[in-house]
């Protein structure tokens, strides 16, 4: 039993570590949250020449490997800074969905942009029915001789300011709930009919909502074979989902940390806060938690890996117990600070808000509970 | 044991539901109903209305121009006011330092403060918590040094809620020697935002709203007639008052209103495909907030009837204001949780009463998480949970 990373893994990780230490300040980082850009487009530049940006792939694709162990060590670091830069968005959901659903020119074509940080991807799949029902689609595509025309609208798409190319999930056959009949299509942002509304989002990503109109786009621009997407898009969310874990699994470390650290030199009552047993003791609790993520995640991300098809119902587990622990250690931190962590001004507080908008991305705690109890 | 209401109560409950359907603006009660923002304006209009009634002052003596309602009376009322969209009654004028004023202010100071809290002439804010007294609020540290007549005031307060409208201000301040028992060397001091020497800055919320301020007095000089009753007997004062003041604090009746509203919107919010209210896990965690508040009901209605009979509330009222905080924050995160993906998107504007872009989720999905954020204050603010706990610790169970 070995729960060592590898060399390999040592150095990505400390390469993030050191990044997000040195170069991701607060001050820095909320400069950009309250610019104009979306992120930042110097640090996009950096990753990608890093290396970062080929971790979610594989070597045939020219990746790193795609492991999901791999994924857990970066996206951990990037949970400490609150990465607002969009990996997650554009290599992991958009990028996964390329490299599980394309073809080899497909493949050939985007991956290398994505990975060489030129690329700016989103993947489209939720709409306003939809929740976390990912074969709930209704956004059509009809063939038009060898076009296909699109319509409907994508609730949320991440990073769907900023995207060049849009993956958008669409059904090509059958009814809203079918399972088949579903297929992934690429669409240029600005094609004609396509219409966003960008908006920040409250953890200070971007995102938007796209609606289709009349939209044509060659029937080759399908990503692999057409109907059969939804398997595909399953692997997508659940890579992602495991993603956003080792995110909260980083967000609740720091957390914890600067609550602890705050206790021992804010004084109340003429002693530090620290010294009361009542908070102590919720403190406890909430190492206990960030522990008990750590482990489930780590289950989940060494399941994955396995690839003998048990990997969604650990990933479930994994979000179900993350959700949990998220909300109590997001909610403790800042009840513990008191009014100061429900201001803009100090970090905690938004640490608090990844962490609550992380419960409710790519399936509630409820909503893996129930997966996981139904796998 | 009887808990039905009166004739008379009930001829009560009948006239101000005839009051609130007739006399509140529909553009006031639409920015309620749909979550829009509320401005100054639209607080005053509202309470001007009240006023014009006789029911600005809700828990005011007669002999000041109040309604001398019952505790009953009160609770219709609340009640009646959350189930009709009504705004809330902006507290600090009407509900904090009036009471101290015709409780402990002498006639000269009734005279020129009270008429114009009751007409909503005058905008108050409160200045009790400062950077580094927040639960242990006695240590406060903004100073009032008496030169002749006046006082000279320097410090900072804090978290004062709508300070940027506030005409005037209401402070606790040190005016004893430091080295006296911290509670005995407070007064109760009313001071003039104009009087120079005073900057209002804001403190952005985790929502992005200005809600709350930093407000700093450098050598602000303030007439001695100012201070209410006697020097350093301030925190007695105020503690009185926040005693009495703690029942409405449950919040019951919006709450109330609140999880409705949850419920009817479950069973047309799609779960992915079956309506929300379909899903077991969903139900039962509405079922475990609205048996609570049930049971709140009951404890403030106990309360209330024990205040109606002579008794001041006791410490029990701390656990109207930490049950009634949490499942205020619990039904905050059940509309998160409802809005699905579309609690992530941070549109603001969109709840603007002249906005007229495309509008981002349904209802009132895109302020849920903003509504939960700012909300987390709840637990911290009117003495935090924590302070309420020790509270029944100490002088409820005598540990």
């Amino acid at each position: 039993m070995d729960f060592s990373y590898s060399e390999e893994q040592q150095m990505l990780q400390s390469s993030v570590s050191k990044f997000i230490a040195q170069d991701y300040d607060w001050d820095s980082r909320q400069k950009v949250v309250k610019s104009e850009a979306a992120f930042s487009a110097d640090h996009w530049k950096l990753f990608a020449d890093l290396g970062w940006l080929t971790v979610p792939f594989k070597e045939e694709d020219g990746g790193l490997g795609g492991s999901a162990v791999d994924l857990i060590v970066v996206m951990e670091e990037f949970g400490r800074g609150l990465l607002i830069e969009p990996f997650l968005a554009n290599t992991v959901l958009a990028g996964t969905a390329i490299s599980e659903a394309g073809s080899e020119d497909q493949k050939a074509t985007l991956i290398g942009g994505v990975m060489d940080g030129s690329l700016q991807l989103a993947l489209a799949y939720a709409e306003t029915q939809s929740r976390y029902n990912l074969a709930n689609v209704l956004t059509s595509a009809e063939n038009q001789g060898d076009q296909l025309v699109i319509n409907g609208h994508k609730s949320v798409v991440l990073n769907g300011d900023s995207a060049d190319k849009l993956v958008v999930a669409v059904r090509t056959s059958g009814e809203q709930y079918d399972r088949e009949g579903i297929s992934l299509v690429l669409v240029d942002a600005d094609a004609e009919g396509v219409k966003r509304k960008s908006y920040v989002t409250v953890d200070g990503q971007c995102a938007a909502d796209v609606w289709f109109e009349n939209v044509s786009v060659p029937a080759s621009n399908v990503l692999g074979e057409a109907g059969a997407a939804l398997d595909v898009l399953e692997t997508v969310i659940d890579r992602a989902s495991l993603a956003i874990c080792a995110e909260a699994v980083g967000a609740m470390e720091v957390a914890l940390h600067k609550t602890v650290e705050y206790t021992k030199i804010r004084k109340q009552f003429g002693v530090t806060i620290s010294t009361f047993q009542a908070l102590q003791h919720r403190m406890a609790r909430m190492f206990m938690e960030t522990q008990q993520a750590k482990s489930i995640l780590i289950m989940a991300a060494m399941e994955m890996d396995r690839l003998d098809g048990k990997a969604p119902k650990a990933l479930s587990a994994a979000k179900s117990r993350i959700g949990k622990a998220a909300r109590l250690v997001g909610q403790e931190s800042v009840q513990i600070h008191g009014g100061v962590a429900v201001t803009d001004e100090l970090d905690v507080g938004h640490y608090f808000k990844r962490l609550t908008t992380i419960q409710f991305l790519f399936g509630s705690t409820d909503y893996h509970t129930e997966r996981f109890a139904s796998l | 044991m009887n808990i039905d209401f009166t004739t008379e109560e009930l001829d009560f409950q009948a006239e101000v539901r005839e009051f609130l359907q007739t006399e509140m603006p529909a553009d006031i009660q639409n920015k309620v109903q749909n979550g829009l923002h509320l401005g100054k304006e639209d607080f005053v209009a509202w309470q001007k209305i009240l006023h014009k009634k006789g029911w600005a002052g809700t828990n005011w003596p007669v002999e000041h121009g109040g309604t001398g309602w019952t505790s009953t009376q009160k609770y219709i009322w609340d009640n009646e006011c959350a189930i009709s969209k009504a705004p809330r009654v902006v507290p600090f004028g009407l509900k904090m330092v009036a009471p101290v004023i015709y409780t402990y202010g002498n006639e000269e100071q009734k005279k020129r403060f009270l008429p114009d809290i009751l007409a909503s002439n005058v905008w108050w804010c409160q200045g009790y918590s400062e950077p580094n007294a927040g639960s242990d609020l006695a240590s406060l540290k903004t100073t009032a040094v008496r030169e002749g007549d006046e006082y000279v005031v320097n410090g900072t307060k804090t978290w004062t809620t709508m300070g940027q409208y506030a005409d005037w201000i209401f402070c606790l301040v040190r005016t004893g020697a430091s080295d006296v028992k911290n509670q005995a060397a407070i007064s109760f001091l009313l001071i003039d935002m104009k009087t120079p020497g005073i900057t209002v800055s804001p403190i952005y919320l985790l929502d992005g709203s200005p809600e709350v301020n930093e407000v700093h007095f450098d050598n602000v000089r303030v007439p001695a007639e100012n201070r209410i009753g006697e020097e350093n007997m301030g925190w007695t004062y105020a503690k009185v008052l926040l005693t009495h003041e703690r029942t409405n604090i449950a919040g019951v009746a919006n709450s109330k209103i609140r999880l409705g509203e949850l419920k009817d919107k479950a069973s047309h919010t799609s779960n992915g495909g079956p309506m929300m209210s379909e899903s077991p896990s969903w139900n039962q965690k509405i079922a475990d907030v609205e048996i609570e508040l049930l049971a709140l009901e009951y404890t403030e209605l106990r309360t209330l009837a024990a205040v109606s009979t002579g008794n001041a509330p006791g410490p029990e009222s701390s656990i109207l204001k930490i049950k009634g905080t949490e499942i205020q924050q619990t039904i905050d995160e059940l509309n998160v949780e409802l809005a699905g993906y579309y609690g992530l998107p941070f549109v603001p504007e969109q709840y603007d009463a002249d906005y007229n872009d495309i509008m981002i989720g349904s209802g009132q999905d895109v302020s849920s998480n903003p509504r939960y954020f700012n909300n987390r204050k709840a637990t911290i603010y009117g003495g935090s949970n924590e302070v309420q706990t020790n509270i029944i610790s100490k002088a409820v169970l005598g540990l």
